[in-house]
């Protein structure tokens, strides 16, 4: 039987992380494609917060996550607003067209 | 409990509150009395600071020492100009709603936590209120396709740096036991050695402050969000939050982390030089004012970060007093920039101050004190707060950055002498349209502080020693 320790815990919200950095930067279609990489970010510190909490037998973490997960609501919220208000502007949501300033 | 310690950021959520309900329920536009409210609300927590004593709030997560109180009173100042330069604008850009003070106010909020929070939780609550205003103040010229875009660039950005720091947060709080800086602190400053979990979580959390306070190499939606956001919506973005982001980088490094002082006085180093070449390099070609104002802030910061490497007391100080003094000196230049309107549209490139030397000689007169103070040319301002970082610097022994420091000052004295020649010797193109009184207001008071700042340096000085003494006790 395999055990699963804190280790593996660790490794999946490493992978999670990555891949959401991954998918801000590679990513070259759709800005909400971005907003859904944020929330995988956010998602892999909420896993690394409960297992650590866990782990070290403490509260703490459990509480931290409690607030990240509101605030992920209110940003995405915000985020969905401004995208709605580029879109308006705009009439497109690809990521390559967001290239007006520059220099 | 001692909930009173935070009774400024008490009040403004409060009258951020009060002021939503008087801006919603009467008929008629309330963005003026709402404006008026805010600066009013700004000022009473300026004065219920400076009465705030020392002490710890909230089992702990909250702390008020006089390193919070001086980095609360520049914020106030911050807020409170950015204010008095967008009261005018917004309205002549026909974007006045009275959502832009409360959402100053709110941020304000998320600054007066962030530099007083003495646990990661309350530090990353302050940062996100700060953030969140932010994002919708960059984007807040809603039909404007370019503020749209300075938002969401902002917004992407500026949310990659908070799943940074919450990471590293992770890391930390896993590998430390804690979340309070306190418990971090003294877990790092064991015998056994530090676990490279805090190391790594550390890195994380400084790359995240790095991106906020647009040192390098996190520095890239600098120049697109300063450029497309409202003027003085920059204007505030160059101010306030920046002196609590350098605020903050500088408590989280000097309190929770000073033990691994070795591990990240390199990073410092590297960011610090690296602002400073970018920012006077990057600059030299901008056509746009304000996008050059953005490389001339990332330069600013450059040389603030060079005291924070040097990391002894006389090296923080240095930092926290080219905080103020760079607060002020932006408010005045870009007081100009919010000036910057000819029939009705608002210009925003360097050719367009052409001749105003001869069309608003006042206004080119402190323009020009502003640039000489931005180059550190002495008795300005701007000279002492690079002379103490320098000095720092030098006295620890950095010749490298004091070095480059100096040489990237003249190569910044270019662009900065440029505009005065633009000023003065070229072909007038036309007259501005007429300054409101508190643009007026700011550029006399940041004109006169740049000018007399020699006489009475010892206060402001003496001020922030004892910020940074608070620091380390």
């Amino acid at each position: 039987m395999l055990e699963i320790g804190l280790g593996h815990y660790l490794t999946v919200g490493a992978i999670l992380f990555v891949l959401g950095i991954f998918g801000i930067f590679l990513n070259r279609k759709n800005i909400i494609v971005i907003l859904m990489s944020l929330e995988l970010i956010l998602l892999s510190v909420n896993l690394n917060l409960v297992a650590f909490s866990a782990n070290l037998g403490d509260l703490t973490g459990q509480i931290f996550s409690m607030f990240i997960l509101t605030v992920a609501a209110a940003e995405a919220a915000i985020g969905l607003a401004i995208v709605v208000i580029y879109f308006r502007n705009r009439g497109t949501i690809e990521v390559e067209d967001v290239s007006t300033l520059k220099g | 409990m001692n909930w009173t310690l935070a009774l400024p950021e008490i009040l403004l959520a409060c009258a951020g509150l009060v002021l939503l309900m008087v801006g919603v329920i009467p008929k008629r536009d309330m963005t003026f009395p709402v404006t008026m409210g805010t600066l009013g609300a700004l000022l009473l927590a300026a004065v219920l600071t400076m009465a705030t004593p020392d002490g710890a709030a909230f089992a702990g997560q909250f702390v008020s020492d006089s390193f919070a109180r001086f980095a609360k009173v520049l914020i106030l100042l911050g807020a409170a100009t950015g204010l008095m330069l967008a009261l005018d604008w917004n309205e002549k850009q026909g974007i006045a709603r009275f959502e832009f003070p409360v959402l100053v106010l709110f941020s304000t909020i998320g600054m007066m936590a962030m530099v007083s929070a003495s646990d990661l939780i309350t530090l990353y609550m302050g940062l996100e209120l700060l953030s969140l205003s932010l994002y919708v103040l960059g984007s807040f010229d809603r039909d404007n396709a370019r503020s749209a875009e300075a938002g969401l660039k902002y917004f992407v950005l500026g949310a990659l740096a908070s799943g940074l720091y919450l990471y590293g947060a992770s890391l930390t709080y896993g590998f430390a036991g804690s979340t309070s800086f306190a418990a971090i602190g003294s877990a790092v400053s064991g015998q056994e050695g530090v676990s490279l979990g805090v190391v790594v979580g550390m890195t994380f959390v400084v790359a995240a402050l790095a991106f906020k306070i647009s040192a390098v190499p996190f520095h890239m939606w600098t120049p697109d969000v300063y450029e497309g956001a409202p003027t003085p919506v920059t204007a505030f973005f160059a101010s306030a939050p920046k002196v609590a982001a350098v605020s903050l980088l500088v408590r989280v490094l000097a309190d929770p982390f000073a033990d691994l002082a070795s591990q990240w006085q390199g990073v410092i180093w590297l960011a610090s030089l690296g602002s400073m070449l970018l920012g006077s390099l990057a600059a030299i070609r901008q056509q746009n004012i304000k996008r050059l104002m953005a490389y001339s802030s990332i330069g600013h910061v450059g040389y603030a970060l060079m005291g924070l490497a040097v990391a002894t007391d006389t090296g923080l100080r240095g930092v926290m007093l080219y905080m103020a003094i760079y607060l002020v000196m932006n408010a005045g230049v870009f007081a100009v920039l919010v000036a910057m309107r000819r029939q009705g549209r608002s210009l925003e490139r360097v050719d367009d101050l052409a001749g105003l030397g001869r069309t608003d000689p006042a206004m080119a007169i402190a323009m020009v004190v502003f640039m000489f103070s931005m180059a550190g040319i002495p008795p300005l301002a701007g000279f002492f707060s690079k002379l103490y970082v320098f000095l720092a610097a030098v006295q620890e022994g950095y010749w490298v950055l004091a070095t480059v420091g100096v040489l990237t000052s003249v190569i910044g004295a270019y662009y900065y002498l440029r505009i005065i020649k633009v000023m003065y010797f070229d072909a007038p193109a036309g007259t501005l349209d007429p300054r409101s009184a508190s643009v007026s207001l700011v550029l006399a008071g940041a004109g006169l502080f740049n000018v007399l700042f020699f006489l009475f340096p010892a206060p402001i000085v003496a001020a922030a020693a004892a910020a940074v003494a608070a620091l380390a006790g």
